[in-house]
């Protein structure tokens, strides 16, 4: 039974026909251009598009669910976001309980310790580095204990020692029975963490499958239009512009 | 970085200390306690005249409008993720004054009494609120400041016009001292009007405090979490108008409370706009009637307008902190 699907999924001009499973303990990877549509696809999911199509969860339409049930089931972390006030780390990690309406203490440690924030819970938001500050998005997150993880671009602005601990502590939570959708740029990271991948171009899904079956050199070359060098063989894989 | 502590205690023990000392406070010398006391027993005596008829409404007026502007501009800067929004700088407050120098001076329901005005204060602060929020498009804190600049400026030349049709100068005087902001000489019956605006407002507020935390992320977190943003952004500034428009409808313009009083106590709320609401209206509450001490307390013929002195005060705190927001992150 699939987590979370779309059947013909459209977003006015931005998304046309997309269809897609997402079971438990995969990480979906979103791949494609800049405007192929990966963040209005990931929005439509949490209720910031409307749509047309069908999405179900469950295996129960997400009509059926309430605004705060669906916040429940999903959580997202948007491509730019900011703290309008220089809060405590702890208290934007607890934010992440608003849909659940308490400030769960043993939640809220959980996922400080998922994304590796601990140390600097009592810090205020504005004092840290950007790879610190995009743990703790993430934490904030994964305070809400979705079942459906999903992520805009978590790793863009990151070096590479914090892309790839980000990348980590998505594919755990995925791991714990949970889904988790990634938008990417890097091609390596997604062979590297995704379990399948969805390669967008103009709203529709060009290719859906492992990273074997969509990063291939003439896929790839045909949708972002410049000549690219795949090794998947290779630990890491690598996805390269030539 | 100030530690979070529960500071709502120390607030009130202020509170009641200051509202003991407004008591205390007038040309007449007389014992608090025994005012009191021979008041609340019906007593006719000197004392509960003085204490009961002028110095108990006026300091409760006091402790009211100051509690419903602190509790206004807290919710206002947490709605727009802004510390520089402020009732007087978003135009609610000229919106209010506006809709109650209207109905006040062309004598319309006047079968209502106060709460016409009180009303008619409201209906501007709603209508000066929304084309606000229409003109600025989103909370972006320099879209905000222009809107609303915007609608004070539109405000205030009609109110100009409401003053220049005024039936005779004595009522264009006093429509004028009215508007610098006061909270003499207006009887108990006011607070009949304000107690009622502030508890409806400061409640509907109260219930938006989910919402509140959720925009520190911004909208589409909030809308993510679950929070129906739009729903509830109205019924923050139906709160803030209510409190407003009660208050200027009583008071007049008081500026600067809802800006400053927030700005001082967030370091000790943890920066948290869903936990500033109830410190801002007790230290709105104490910041308003120690300023109206004050101006008993200054030695002029001619008392000082309450609202003259917090814009006083304010204005050069306003200027401190535009200078700091342009220096802040990111």
């Amino acid at each position: 039974m699939a987590l979370i699907s779309t059947q013909s999924l459209k977003v006015d001009s931005r998304i046309r026909d997309l269809s897609f499973e997402l079971h438990r303990g995969e990480v979906l990877g979103l791949i494609g251009p800049n405007g192929a549509g990966k963040s209005t696809l990931l929005h439509a999911l949490v209720g910031l598009e409307d749509y047309l199509g069908s999405i179900e969860c469950d295996d129960r339409a997400f009509d059926n669910y309430t605004r705060n049930q669906r916040a429940r089931l999903i959580g997202l972390q948007p491509q730019t976001i900011n703290s309008a006030w220089p809060i405590s780390v702890r208290d934007v990690v607890s934010l992440g309980r608003i849909p659940w309406g308490d400030e769960d203490s043993n939640a809220v440690d959980h996922a400080m310790q998922l994304a590796d924030i601990t140390d600097f819970s009592e810090r205020r938001v504005d004092h840290l580095s950007g790879g610190e500050r995009a743990r703790v998005w993430l934490a904030r997150v994964l305070a809400g204990q979705p079942q459906v993880l999903l992520a805009d671009e978590p790793v863009a602005n990151l070096d590479i020692h914090f892309q790839l601990s980000v990348m980590d502590v998505l594919k755990n939570y995925a791991a714990q029975s949970h889904g988790v959708i990634v938008a990417l740029h890097d091609l390596s990271l997604a062979a590297r963490y995704c379990d399948k991948l969805c390669l967008l171009k103009a709203g529709q899904c060009v290719a859906y499958g492992t990273s074997d079956e969509v990063l291939t050199e003439s896929l790839l070359q045909s949708v972002y239009e410049i000549e690219v060098d795949v090794d998947l063989n290779r630990m890491p894989p690598i996805v390269l512009p030539k | 970085m100030a530690e979070k502590i529960n500071i709502i205690p120390w607030l009130i023990a202020v509170l009641l200390l200051v509202a003991w000392i407004s008591l205390g406070q007038g040309s007449v010398p007389v014992s608090v306690w025994s005012g009191l006391h021979d008041w609340f027993n019906a007593m006719p005596s000197k004392e509960a005249l003085i204490i009961g008829e002028i110095r108990l409404p006026r300091t409760l007026l006091a402790l009211a409008v100051g509690a419903a502007l602190g509790m206004s501009g807290a919710a206002l800067q947490g709605l727009l993720r802004n510390p520089l929004a402020e009732p007087g700088l978003v135009g609610a407050s000229q919106g209010a004054a506006l809709g109650a120098a209207t109905v006040f001076y062309f004598g319309l329901f006047t079968s209502f009494g106060t709460l016409a005005v009180t009303v008619a204060g409201l209906v501007g602060a709603i209508l000066a609120l929304s084309l606000m929020l229409g003109l600025s498009g989103s909370g972006r804190p320099s879209m905000v400041i222009l809107a609303g600049l915007a609608i004070s400026t539109i405000a205030g030349a009609a109110l100009a016009i409401v003053l220049n049709f005024a039936p005779n100068p004595y009522a264009m005087q006093e429509l004028v001292f009215w508007l610098l902001g006061s909270v003499s000489n207006r009887g108990l019956d006011s607070l009949f009007v304000l107690i009622p605006s502030l508890l409806l407002g400061g409640i509907i507020i109260w219930t938006q405090r989910p919402l509140l935390a959720a925009l520190s992320l911004g909208e589409q977190v909030a809308t993510s979490m679950g929070m129906a943003v739009n729903r509830g952004s109205r019924l923050i500034v139906l709160g803030v108008a209510i409190l407003v428009g009660a208050s200027v409808s009583v008071a007049g313009n008081i500026g600067f409370v809802g800006l400053l009083v927030p700005h001082l106590l967030r370091p000790f709320t943890g920066y948290r706009p869903d936990q500033l609401l109830i410190p801002s209206a007790i230290a709105g509450a104490i910041l308003v009637c120690l300023a109206d001490i004050f101006v008993r307390l200054l030695p002029f013929g001619q008392e000082l307008k309450l609202g003259v002195l917090t814009s006083l005060l304010g204005a050069p705190l306003f200027i401190w902190l535009v200078i700091r927001e342009s220096k802040r992150w990111p």
